[in-house]
């Protein structure tokens, strides 16, 4: 309200008009007449009083004044509150109605206020959707002369392409027009072409028959045949006149080699319907087979009936056509397609019933197969777990029959009588062994034996060997000398020889010796105490050749060797083998290799007349006699080597092979 | 593979006679017959003028040689040397000499196809057919020798006329329903004929022995049509080719199609057998490239050749040809089956160094061969599956279902291929040369050259 007065003095026109405003906003309508009428009344007073001084009410004007706002504040509505004057002259007013007319003023002026905040509220609220609406409408108005625009530019498009339509429309007519110009041209020419090959043709055929005639009118001279003498014909017939018999018989022969071909062609159709007849015979039984079965395995089913009849009919269809097949094509035919189409429809049937089975069947395997095994599993689980009870259960019983037995059924006869029966058994297989060792024994003993004698033999080789090396020292260093070329010929020739110096004694005593067969064995064998000194003892030579055996497991697979050997070579052989052999002119030798121990891995050495002539067979295959040897017993000791090309090949004297490669060296 | 030596021809006049003994051939005016299995020279014959045709008699007992320019003809006997016979046609020229079957009659057609003059050498009688077509293959006899048909063209009509060989009697005369009659030719069964009309449209028509039209065929209308037409040596297939680069095969009984041979640039069917053969120059060392050596040798350009095989896809050369030309260079224009039936042999013109082999059992492509060069020629082996060809280099090709292999043919002075012919016994080769002719005598093929060791194909 302060400031409503404060506002008053600076504009009072201003003040004025929104009095003014205010008031006839805040009247209601129904005062609205009321005002109009006090407003008309009172402009006159009231302008005059502002134009005159500034207050309103002066000293002198209370009364009036006061009487101005009871009729004012009852215009108003407010007629309860009166404002009197306290005095009649006074300018005191009453307080109490003066301060609720006041009051209900400012209630008004408030209450005004209010309502015009609000209205300016509302107004901003309008303003705003009239600004929104305005831009709408004018956006709209965009639009809407774009699309204008748009539908002119369409309208433009369409009548260009309406123009080109029209265009091409007659450029396509143009065009048909062309084609039928042209066609009618190229059938014009066409006609033209061929009226003038026709003319052309037939001035030729004209040309032609003009030019025969022409030649033959002129008869040339020069058409002419010029043989030296007629030939026969080629057939060796004669030529025919032509007559109509003749013209008859060609007709005949023309419709026979016709007839022939066709003959022929009929043959082979009717061939080729055989054949094709047999499949189908052949397909019908086997359909006929393959659908007839399944009639008992299904009896049970609510189709059996049914099929059963069809495959009745088909049966008696398929004899039918078996017997039709025969006849004629004509009467065949028909019923031949009928029962084939009906079978075949049958077999469809059969086929689709079939997968439609197999694919259930598949899938019950499909949903079946993790719940069968596991099913199965238990089962045999649950069986074998039975089985195992039962299996304990039989241990158990016979468990305590066995104690039983023991408990109630043995007494001191039957234990002695059982004690004997097994000392029994332990002697005799004590015995067995005793046997068995003292064999071993005696073998062992041979061995020994043998060992000694080759040991005695590599004593008196080795000698022989070093006087060999003597000799071959001596010539070494002769050949070293410059003597003559011839010198040493010989002396190598002696070498190749590989001679031992009593070579010729030796083989004269051999030849005695040989007649002389085990007993002369024993002399050689003994070693001579001369060549004692030489001799290694005969453990030194095990020991040497890692014969010896470390356990009598060992030493019996030596015995079995020996055993071998044996069993394959009688031992008359052996005996002989073991001699020393020695032979002028011819030597032969087996040699039975260990490793083999078969009779036909025999190494025959043969020594021919001639020092150096050798041939020796390994399993009857002939080699070159050095290098066969050489192939043997290259790996042992050189002078093995050398003494069999000597023809003195003894196993004696060559220990080394006798073990190890040659297992008897007899001659043959 | 033994090769000859190379002897001299000209023209490419080299022909063994039907019994497989003698081995004819013409230089410049001479006539020289030989032994076919010495190669001795038997009998030397001089003609008149220079020999542009030489046949023999089917009784291998006359050779007949052609001197069109001076329209004569002379024929030679084997048996006697110093009978001769001489045939002029004088001023109405000659263009075409040719034996009747029997041996004792021949066929001189004229100049502008007037006449077909008929000569018997056993009574002098001369005999005249008038309107002979002018027409790629207008005669043809019938295997057995009894009849021959003959196109005629009369009246802007064609006609074919059926003679009886024996006394040249018309047995029939039948207008074709042709446009223009290229060709006709008898089955080997001699009952049927086939008749087909030229490129300019597709129509093959089928004739009884009597003049009855079995059958007409026609696989498409308004392009260029029937290029070849081939029997099998059984009756059972006419196999035609076409300008559309296909084989058609009809059958015997229904003259209906039965298959379709498609000659296409890329080969995908897995079942051929692609052979390609590759070229391999020797390697040459650059000192070995004097004057010296190229003067001397033509070996130093003689490559070696191998077949390789391709897996499919296989794309095969092809040539387009010019569409403004007459004839143009496309379509099926050589066919050939083999003497069981059992395999065609076919070559199409834009794909020209390729040679498709067919297997007519399976109706299928059995085998491409695929060459450097152009293939100019080739024959099937009269008595086994084997196919032989040349491209006019100094190689001979061999093909068998065993595999295929190429054989240089081993002579001085670069020998080069143009043709060959087999001997009806299927041992020898004739190979002819632009001059010169060589004979191939294979009877190892059996044994183990090359062919077996390329056994790998199957």
């Amino acid at each position: 309200m302060g400031e409503w007065w404060t506002t008053v003095p600076v504009g009072t026109s201003m003040g004025n008009y929104e009095i003014s405003s205010i008031s006839h906003v805040t009247m209601s309508p129904s005062r609205q007449n009321n005002l109009v009428s006090m407003q008309s009344s009172l402009p006159l007073s009231l302008r005059s009083s502002y134009n005159g001084i500034s207050a309103f009410c002066t000293e002198d004007t209370i009364p009036q004044c006061i009487s101005y706002i009871n009729q004012e504040l009852d215009s108003l509505g407010l007629s309860s509150t009166c404002i009197e004057a306290s005095s009649l002259e006074g300018a005191d007013l009453k307080a109490v109605p003066a301060l609720n007319a006041m009051y209900e003023l400012m209630q008004i002026h408030r209450r005004n206020m209010c309502t015009l905040e609000e209205l300016e509220k509302e107004q901003l609220k309008k303003s705003s959707t009239l600004d929104h609406m305005q831009m709408n409408n004018s956006r709209l108005k965009d639009q809407l002369e774009l699309s204008i625009r748009e539908k002119s530019g369409l309208h433009e498009t369409e009548r260009q392409l309406h123009l080109k339509i029209k265009t091409l429309q007659s450029c396509l007519k143009t065009e048909k027009d062309e084609v039928q110009k042209l066609q009618n041209i190229i059938a014009s020419r066409a006609s033209q072409y061929s009226h003038d090959a026709k003319r052309k043709e037939r001035e030729a055929a004209k040309l032609k028959e003009r030019l025969g005639q022409l030649l033959v009118d002129r008869k040339d001279r020069k058409l002419a045949i010029d043989v030296l003498n007629c030939l026969g014909r080629s057939d060796g017939k004669r030529s025919h006149w032509k007559t109509t018999k003749a013209t008859a018989s060609h007709e005949g022969e023309m419709y026979t080699s016709l007839l022939k071909d066709y003959e022929v062609s009929q043959r082979s159709l009717m061939l080729e319907n055989a054949e094709l007849k047999k499949v189908l015979q052949q397909m019908k039984e086997e359909m006929i087979h393959i659908l007839s079965p399944r009639r008992p395995t299904r009896g049970a089913n609510a189709v059996a009936s049914q099929e059963q009849a069809d495959s009745d009919g088909e049966e008696k269809a398929g004899d039918f056509s078996r017997e039709t097949l025969d006849q004629s094509c004509e009467h065949a035919r028909e019923q031949l397609t009928n029962s084939i189409r009906q079978q075949w429809r049958k077999l469809r049937n059969h086929m689709e019933k079939l997968d439609s089975q197999a694919s259930q069947v598949q899938n019950q395997l499909e949903s079946n197969k993790e719940v069968i095994p596991r099913e199965t599993h238990e089962d045999e689980m649950e069986r074998m777990r039975h089985e195992v009870q039962q299996c304990k259960e039989f241990i158990h019983a016979q468990q305590q029959l066995l104690q039983q037995q023991l408990n109630t059924s043995f007494d001191d006869e039957t234990a002695a009588l059982l004690n004997d029966c097994y000392t029994l058994e332990e002697k005799e297989r004590l015995k067995e062994e005793w046997r068995l060792f003292e064999e071993q024994k005696r073998n062992f003993e041979r061995e020994r034996m043998n060992f000694t004698e080759a040991a005695i033999r590599l004593g008196r080789e080795k000698k022989a060997f070093e006087e060999d090396r003597a000799s071959w020292l001596k010539n070494q260093f002769l050949n070293m000398t410059p003597f003559s070329d011839h010198r040493r010929c010989s002396s190598s020739d002696g070498q190749s020889a590989l001679s031992i110096k009593s070579e010729p004694e030796m083989r004269m005593s051999s030849t005695k010796a040989r007649l002389v067969t085990s007993s002369t064995h024993a002399t050689f064998s003994t070693p001579k105490p001369t060549q004692s000194a030489t001799v290694p003892s005969t453990t030194e030579l095990y020991r040497t050749l890692r014969l010896i055996p470390d356990s009598s497991s060992s030493r019996h697979s030596n015995r079995g060797r020996w055993q071998e050997s044996s069993s394959i070579e009688d031992g008359d052989i052996r005996v002989k083998s073991r001699n020393r052999v020695r032979c002028g002119d011819l030597s032969i030798f087996s040699l039975g290799l260990p490793g083999s121990g078969r009779p036909s891995t025999v190494l025959h050495a043969e020594r021919l007349a001639g020092p150096s002539a050798h041939r020796c067979v390994l399993q009857h295959q002939p080699f070159q006699a050095t290098e066969g040897l050489l192939l043997l017993v290259k790996p042992l000791h050189s002078l093995a080597f050398i003494l069999m090309l000597q023809g003195k090949v003894d196993l004696n004297t060559a220990p080394h092979a006798k073990p190890l490669y040659c297992h008897g060296i007899s001659r043959v | 593979m033994n090769f000859s030596e190379v002897f001299k021809q000209s023209n490419q006049l080299c022909k063994v006679s039907p019994d497989g003994k003698y081995l004819a051939t013409c230089v410049q005016y001479r006539l020289v017959v030989r032994d076919v299995s010495t190669l001795q020279i038997l009998q030397l014959y001089t003609c008149l003028d220079q020999i542009s045709h030489m046949d023999w008699s089917s009784d291998s007992l006359f050779i007949l040689c052609a001197m069109y320019k001076r329209g004569l003809v002379q024929v030679w006997s084997l048996e006697q040397p110093d009978w001769h016979c001489k045939i002029d046609e004088g001023s109405i020229g000659l263009v075409s000499s040719r034996w009747s079957p029997d041996g004792r009659h021949i066929l001189n057609t004229t100049e502008f196809h007037l006449r077909v003059t008929v000569w018997s050498l056993c009574t002098k009688a001369v005999s005249y057919i008038k309107y002979p077509k002018a027409c790629q293959k207008g005669i043809d006899f019938s295997r057995d020798g009894c009849y021959m048909a003959l196109a005629e063209r009369r009246d802007c009509k064609d006609y074919v006329s059926v003679f009886v060989c024996d006394d040249w009697h018309l047995l029939r005369h039948f207008e074709t329903e042709t446009q223009d009659l290229a060709g006709l030719e008898w089955s080997p069964n001699g009952c049927v004929l086939a008749v087909w009309d030229s490129c300019l449209e597709y129509k093959v028509l089928l004739y009884s022995l009597d003049g009855r039209l079995l059958s007409t065929y026609s696989a498409y209308e308004w392009s260029l049509g029937v290029k070849s037409v081939t029997w099998s040596p059984s009756s059972q297939f006419l196999a035609i080719g076409s300008y559309d680069e296909k084989v058609r095969i009809l059958n015997h009984i229904t003259w209906k199609k039965i298959a379709q041979f498609e000659h296409i640039a890329t080969i995908n069917n897995t079942k051929a057998v692609v052979y390609k053969e590759v070229e391999k120059r020797p390697a040459v060392g650059s000192d070995d490239l004097s004057l010296h050596n190229i003067t001397i040798g033509t070996t130093l350009f003689n490559t070696q050749s191998k077949y390789e095989i391709c897996p499919p896809p296989v794309q095969v050369p092809v040539v387009k040809p010019d569409p403004d030309r007459a004839n143009p260079k496309i379509g099926v224009s050589t066919l050939a089956f083999s003497s069981d039936s059992r395999y065609l042999a076919t070559k199409n013109d834009n794909m020209a160094s390729v040679v498709w082999v067919w297997d007519m059992q399976k109706m299928s492509l059995l085998a491409v061969l695929e060459q450097t060069s152009a293939v100019r020629c080739f024959q099937w082996d009269p008595r086994r599956p084997r196919l032989a060809l040349c491209t006019g280099n100094t190689k001979l090709y061999l093909w068998s279902p065993a595999g295929c292999v190429s054989v240089q043919v081993p002579t001085e002075g670069g020998f080069q291929v143009q043709s060959l012919n087999w001997h009806c016994c299927g041992e020898t080769l004739i190979l002819l040369g632009k001059d010169q002719l060589c004979l191939c005598d294979d009877e190892k093929i059996g044994g183990n050259t090359p062919l077996q060791i390329l056994n790998f194909t199957c």
